[in-house]
């Protein structure tokens, strides 16, 4: 294997590596599992440096900023202070109708919970079996507004189980089950988003006994929720995510 | 509109700016000196070939200008940085990482690091862009970078953090 250089690997992570090249270096990850992790911890500082500073973005511009301006605007002076005032109404208007963004970190909670309701379920754990999957994914994508896919889970053992539409706070939410030889059941939980698109590095949550991993891809969140161990939970939410972004 | 073009950005440059040096007030001293000097530097900018990005443009100001200000008096931010031990902020396991523990070891990089990391991180520019306007060749840019992630991974513990809550 080619070895990737330390700037290959910044560069996958903010996103500016052609295809040939992001294959490279995933090939280079999987199997070192170091520079993987220090990857994440990367992509996550990424994540937290834009959640800590992004709110600012929504905050009204002071006066003071607005009014500055070249000597040769001094004559426009009257007309600029009222644009600008307009401007300042603008943003503050703006400030009280948009929400500071926050991280997904409900989402998560978000999941686990719905894991823990639906995944003990005997008789009714899904609302259209995979016997219909065509009609599962047809349905949910029409009620999330996009285009679906329910992740092919099976070289990993995981077969699908169904799905089902949940309610979350941002509407209606998809919900899609599966479950392994010995009856583990994942679950993936896939919400539209406030805010501007956005990406986020994959994200670990251990909600009780629940394992989550989550990311936001755009408008979406999605979270993959199981009771299994953290490295296990992360080789499927890899193969999640990488068929979800072909 | 030339001066609807600069509006624009002011939300950004802000952004940046408090990223930057920390304090609300420093940081809006420092957007508005920014804003002084694109005003008086326009017309250098309109001669540029179109296509060429204002907010690139402003960025390179504002480093200029932060450069320059650093330089005459020292910021707060400076003092700050002296503060800060640097040890990791992790105290105990299973305790979560807030955001705060995050911008604290922000402030522990050097003024340098800093900029660097906020520049691609945060405002996303692209590393060619960050070497245009930082000045600094594009090398100087990756070891930067490189630095300044390892630094607030080991700062961090090196685990997967999770924030709790939006800090203003």
């Amino acid at each position: 294997m080619k070895p990737v250089t330390e700037a290959d690997l910044h560069t996958y992570i903010d996103g500016a590596l052609s295809e040939g090249a992001r294959a490279e270096v995933e090939a280079w990850l999987a199997s070192h599992p170091e520079d993987a992790e220090r990857l994440r911890a990367y992509a996550e500082q990424n994540a937290l440096l834009r959640s800590l500073y992004n709110p600012v973005l929504d905050e009204p511009v002071p006066a003071a900023l607005l009014a500055v301006r070249p000597h040769a605007w001094r004559r426009y002076a009257a007309a600029a202070a009222i644009f600008a005032l307009g401007i300042g109404l603008g943003w503050i208007v703006r400030g009280m109708f948009i929400t500071t963004q926050m991280p997904p970190v409900s989402l998560a909670r978000l999941a686990a919970t719905a894991h823990g309701v639906y995944s003990p379920e005997v008789r009714h754990p899904v609302e259209v079996t995979a016997n219909e999957e065509e009609h599962l994914v047809a349905w949910l994508s029409k009620r999330l507004g996009t285009t679906l896919k329910a992740p092919k889970l099976a070289p990993l053992g995981y077969e699908l189980v169904g799905g089902r539409l949940l309610s979350g706070p941002q509407g209606p939410v998809a919900h899609f089950m599966y479950q392994d030889a010995r009856g583990l059941r994942l679950t993936l939980y896939v919400s539209r988003q406030k805010g501007e698109p956005r990406d986020t590095a994959f994200r670990f949550s251990q909600e009780d006994r629940v394992s989550v991993f989550y990311w936001v891809d755009g408008n979406f969140g999605y979270a993959l929720s199981g009771e299994i161990k953290r490295e296990q939970l992360l080789n499927v939410a890899d193969v999640v995510y990488k068929q979800l972004n072909p | 509109m030339d001066r609807r073009l600069i509006i624009e950005h002011i939300p950004r440059l802000r952004r940046y700016a408090r990223a930057l040096v920390g304090d609300r007030y420093v940081a809006d001293d420092l957007v508005q000196d920014t804003l002084e000097r694109a005003w008086n530097k326009f017309y250098l900018w309109r001669r540029r070939r179109p296509g060429s990005d204002l907010r690139a443009w402003l960025f390179t100001i504002m480093h200029n200008v932060f450069v320059n200000q650093a330089r005459r008096r020292r910021y707060e931010i400076e003092q700050a940085m002296e503060e800060v031990p640097a040890v990791s902020v992790r105290a105990t396991q299973g305790e979560q990482l807030e955001l705060q523990d995050v911008d604290r070891v922000l402030r522990s990089l050097s003024p340098e690091q800093r900029e660097v990391v906020l520049l691609v991180a945060v405002e996303q520019l692209t590393y060619e862009e960050v070497s245009g306007a930082l000045d600094i060749p594009i090398g100087t840019v990756m070891s930067r970078l490189s630095r300044a992630r390892e630094r607030m991974r080991q700062l961090l513990g090196g685990q997967t953090v999770m924030p709790l809550k939006v800090v203003k």
